[in-house]
């Protein structure tokens, strides 16, 4: 019997899924039955499901919670500790699943639902504007086995936000258009447009656009590939999320028009898989198009031309958002990322020559074919053209998502969504920059900040040593685990914070902190590891109070906490005298 | 026109599709590494041997060596982060040399005589790993090992098996053995396998062999890691032997 | 003649006193020595409490309450601290009971070992309470010279105290030391 549920492709990753989904966690049983239905080693499988923070080797409940541990969507964002709530309630401890089995909680990365409240995600379906009445609703729901299915609608109700639409959020221009365009122009002049518009990505690195098309469509393959990178895993960031919402045609296109260029027949959009939830909709539009011939064999009746896009869903992990790590996804391998060079434009998918875009760089490369480059460079800055789709959350009235023409002041944007007393901006994430005021008339821009997409705002009264404790915390989970500065810099770094935040550091902790933020930074392979103590070292230089404030005057400390290493002792030994106990 | 690249002021030649610590190795330069073997594929996880390319930190044995490159290696900056990043691979794991079998021919510890780490420097992580003593000639012991892969890609690209791979993410990667019990024992390893011998620590060990060399007497209390790195390689007769 | 003595203090903490032994194997080197220097607290003097000192050698890692009292009066006390041998430096051989925890230590000594006639943990209030982990020096105090070795040889001490008491930085080079 096939394992494949219906709607999905045979995906090492949906199998797995599908399996859990059936017996709460991936058994050995199951193990063995995907290795040899695969083809492949027991330990790669193994391998997989012990990568990816969505699965599960132990049962989980029947009601399986996960809160997102974002500053903004976070199950601290209300001010009260919701997770600690709900597991109080429903007597279980986070990262537990409870003995009847009925219910499991845990937290996880950001979930994508910063301008939603505080979310999680409940057996994969993102509930969102938490507070400590909805928990108490829904422990009564769960202690009643009510079926998610009669939850009230509103819980899982996502508004879009779109405060500011500019060049690309009101275009949505009809199905075809821009391919059309393009079948009639050829693929020289389609590709002359984008490299014309200067459209550089917009998933963090900022590569030419253009020039990666050309790249790939120049190197020899058997076989050419386009992947949109819908992993959207940096924390604050869910302006993909409306777009793939409300734009994934122009997405669709964008992707058959690289493929148009590079001479692909295979694309895939990687779904992160905390965004599952919009699966039936991506694949209810690929249906839409294969029917009106955008998709499939000769398409829109051009011989040569045949494509066809794959959506393949990940399972918890923020380095498969890393090209490299991402196609060793799609390949069935844990996210690892790759060494470079080669690159994917040259080696990429099963070492074929692979375009990875991200999807805001695809919607705009679609509307570039269609209304010109013109239409695109008449707005931002010289090395910046066109506008930036940003995702602002935090301390402001109106969260959501915004787009400007690259240029814009960080300032006018904390004005736009009212944004008052700001302490810091996190410009692109906790890998991004951790910017005060003083910086506050920096421009976003290739040549200046430059933006993934996402701003988180701090306003003065929020502690910001707990915001770098987060993000620390955030990088040690992710790290991916391959290379040692990365692996076991980003837990020195956790320590070292934990030991600042408990008051015991000295100033030579301060300057460890640093020392060793900068050899993670420089020493990790990949770009994980090489941002993940921006925060800590932005924090030191932009708000140099933050860290001096909370040292101890001494000239040494212990790094453990000495009373509490008796504790165990005293439990053991039922004392409580003096001896047994250590003035730390 | 030859293929020259500079490494510390000194010119080499190098052939076409080396990498820079193939070029230097075959120069007779030592490049610090752990997790590079001469002859199996490039991994570049261990870190040590960055070189400072034109200002940029690279992995000298994933980086293609090509025509005019300028290389510091061999500096106090690098040596330093060097250091720094050995004291991280034995805080991560439990490195008790004196109760270890392969204390005197591991190249950890070698390593770190090579760069002059008295010590840790790190408050120690004491993780807590499995053991696996069920082979009757093999013992794999996880705590201490550093997870360099080399096992990994003996076991697949010289020994033709696939014994072992690397699962789990971040500072709880580990090692795992591919057998349906996931116990040595009931894979296909043997004690002759390049898998078997090529562990640069105490994490693989021959049972009942790791005192009939006294300590004071083994490789590294004879040679220091620079000498047997640049002695190393994997042999073309052992790789044809097993295709 | 030699106007006041170095003052050594010298301690075990949770070593096995090995590293003592391999002082003393400096032999007749030691009499020279002590032209130069004087022992305080020492389990060589049997002196309980350190004064004021040029250079403390602690042996051994910390594995209970007492432990770091100890250190942190050789600490108070000593201009020089050095962490002598591998248990100092990070824990060690008594470290390895940091793969169990300290109950199932103890309950299989005192409560399921071998030949145990009244089964119960100690806890006596004389007794130091034991911490979670067996733990290197250099958690507590600021540690000023590693010399690594289980234990390190005579050589090794000799080089080290000549080296201080000249006055100059102790080094130890690369290649001229074992953790073994
Ligand atoms: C740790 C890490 C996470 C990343 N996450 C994403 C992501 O979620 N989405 C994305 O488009 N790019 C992400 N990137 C950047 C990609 O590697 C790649 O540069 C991008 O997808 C290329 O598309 P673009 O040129 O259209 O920006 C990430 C990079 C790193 C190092
Ligand atoms: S930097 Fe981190 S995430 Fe990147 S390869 Fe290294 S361990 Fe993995
Ligand atoms: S593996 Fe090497 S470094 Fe680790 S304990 Fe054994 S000899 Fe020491
Ligand atoms: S067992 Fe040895 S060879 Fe294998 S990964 Fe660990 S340290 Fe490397």
């Amino acid at each position: 019997m096939p394992i494949a549920a219906e709607s999905q492709s045979d995906h090492l990753l949906h199998v797995l899924y599908t399996l859990q989904q059936q017996h709460q966690h991936i058994s050995n049983q199951s193990i063995n039955q995907v290795a040899a239905e695969f083809n492949l080693p027991i330990s790669q499988v193994i391998a997989v499901a012990e990568f990816y923070s969505f699965f599960y080797r132990s049962p989980r409940g029947r009601y399986h919670l996960l809160f997102s541990n974002c500053t903004s969507c976070g199950y601290l964002a209300t001010g009260k500790n919701l997770l600690l709530a709900l597991g109080q309630r429903l007597g279980v401890v986070a990262g537990e699943t409870r003995a009847d089995e009925l219910v499991s909680i845990g937290e996880t990365s950001c979930i994508g639902m910063c301008d939603q409240g505080a979310a999680l995600l409940i057996n994969g379906l993102p509930m969102v504007g938490l507070d400590a009445d909805r928990i108490e609703q829904a422990a009564q729901l769960i202690t009643a086995e009510t079926p998610i299915e009669y939850w009230p609608a509103e819980w899982f109700y996502i508004e879009d936000h779109i405060h500011q639409p500019g060049l690309l959020l009101e275009n949505n221009g009809s199905p075809g258009d821009s391919l059309r365009v393009a079948l009639k122009c050829g693929a020289n002049e389609t590709l002359k447009k984008i490299q014309q518009s200067g459209l550089r990505g917009r998933g963090g690195a900022g590569f030419s656009t253009g020039k990666k098309w050309q790249f790939c469509r120049d190197a020899p393959g058997l076989e050419h590939y386009v992947i949109c990178n819908a992993d959207e895993g940096e924390p604050g960031t869910f302006k993909d999320r409306v777009l793939l919402q409300n734009y994934a045609g122009a997405m669709f296109e964008g992707m058959t028009l690289c493929a148009f260029v590079i001479g692909a027949e295979k694309g895939f959009v990687f779904l992160r898989g905390e965004y599952r939830y919009l699966l039936a909709h991506l694949q209810t539009i690929l249906r839409q198009r294969r029917q009106s011939g955008l998709l499939g064999k000769q398409i829109l009746g051009q011989n040569s031309f045949n494509f066809d896009i794959e959506i393949v869903v990940g399972a918890g992990a923020y380095i498969c958002g890393e090209e490299s790590a991402l196609i060793e996804a799609l390949e069935g391998k844990p996210g690892i990322p790759r060494v470079r060079p080669p690159f994917p434009v040259t080696q990429g998918y099963l070492g074929q020559p692979t375009v990875v875009n991200n999807v805001e760089t695809l919607i705009a490369a679609a509307h570039i074919n269609l209304h010109g480059s013109d239409w695109f460079t008449v707005i931002g800055t010289e090395k910046s053209t066109g506008s930036k789709i940003l995702s602002i959350s935090g301390d402001c009235l109106s969260p959501g998502v915004y787009e400007y023409p690259f240029g814009i002041s960080i300032q006018q944007v904390l004005d736009d969504c009212g944004a008052a007393n700001v302490q810091a901006v996190q410009v692109s994430g906790p890998s991004g920059k951790l910017l005060g005021a003083a910086d506050f008339k920096r421009k976003i821009s290739f040549e200046d900040v430059s933006c993934g997409g996402s701003l988180l705002i701090f306003s003065q009264h929020q502690d910001l040593l707990a915001v770098n404790r987060n993000f620390a915390n955030f990088f040690t989970h992710e790290s991916c685990g391959f290379c040692t500065p990365c692996r076991v810099g980003t837990q020195l770094l956790k320590n070292k914070l934990a030991k600042i935040i408990n008051g015991r550091a000295t100033v030579d902790d301060v300057a460890e902190i640093k020392h060793l933020g900068l050899l993670t930074n420089q020493y990790s392979h990949c770009g994980l590891g090489q941002t993940a103590a921006n925060h800590i070292l932005h924090s030191m230089e932009n708000f140099p109070d933050v860290f001096a404030g909370c040292l101890t005057d001494n000239s040494y400390t212990p790094q453990f906490d000495l009373d509490a290493a008796l504790e165990d002792a005293r439990q053991i030994t039922l004392r409580d005298d003096d001896a047994a106990h250590l003035k730390n | 026109m030859q293929n020259t690249i500079i490494i510390d002021g000194q010119e080499i030649i190098f052939k076409d599709g080396q990498t820079i610590m193939d070029a230097a190795l075959a120069a007779k330069i030592y490049i610090p590494h752990l997790c590079h073997y001469p002859g199996l594929t490039p991994h570049g996880n261990c870190k040590l041997c960055t070189v400072n390319l034109g200002g940029k930190s690279v992995s000298a044995c994933t980086t293609p060596a090509m025509s005019g490159q300028q290389i510091s290696n061999n500096t106090a900056e690098l040596n330093e982060a060097r250091t720094t990043v050995t004291q991280m691979l034995f805080i991560e794991g439990d490195h008790i040399c004196p109760s270890c079998e392969k204390t005197g021919n591991c190249k950890l510890q070698a390593m770190a005589y090579h760069l002059g780490m008295l010590d840790e420097h790190f408050s120690p992580f004491y993780p807590r790993r499995e053991i696996d003593a069920s082979h009757p000639a093999i013992l794999l012991d996880r705590s201490r090992c550093i997870l360099c892969d080399l096992c990994v890609r003996a076991s697949r690209e010289i020994d033709g098996k696939n014994v072992f791979a690397i699962a789990g993410r971040g500072i709880a990667a580990h090692l795992i053995v591919n057998s349906s019990s996931g116990k040595l024992v009931d894979s296909d390893i043997d004690v002759s396998d390049l898998a078997t011998n090529i562990c640069p620590v105490g994490a693989i060990l021959i049972k009942e062999q790791s005192y009939t060399i006294p300590i004071g007497k083994r490789i590294y209390d004879q040679q220091t890691i620079v000498e047997v790195g640049l002695q190393e390689a994997i042999s073309e007769k052992t790789k044809h032997d097993h295709d | 003649m030699t106007t006041t003595k170095i003052r050594i203090a010298t301690t075990s903490l949770a070593g096995c006193f090995g590293c003592h032994m391999s002082f003393l194997d400096m032999d007749e080197r030691l009499v020279a020595l002590l032209e130069h220097v004087e022992f305080n607290r020492s389990p060589l003097t049997d002196i309980k409490h350190c004064d004021p000192c040029d250079i403390g050698l602690v042996e051994g890692g910390l594995c209970n309450a007492e432990n770091i009292k100890v250190l942190r009066e050789f600490r108070a006390n000593c201009k020089i601290l050095i962490a002598m041998g591998a248990c100092a430096i990070n824990g060690g051989v008594p470290a390895m009971r940091n793969h169990f925890d300290l109950r199932e230590c103890l309950e299989e000594v005192y409560i399921n070992g071998t030949g145990v006639e009244q089964p119960q943990i100690p806890n006596d209030t004389e007794l130091p309470l034991l911490l979670d982990k067996v733990r290197p020096l250099s958690d507590v105090v600021q540690v000023d010279y590693y010399l690594p070795g289980c234990p390190p040889s005579a050589n090794d001490f000799l080089r080290i105290l000549s080296q201080l008491l000249e006055g100059k930085q102790a080094v130890i080079p690369a290649n001229s030391f074992h953790f073994d």
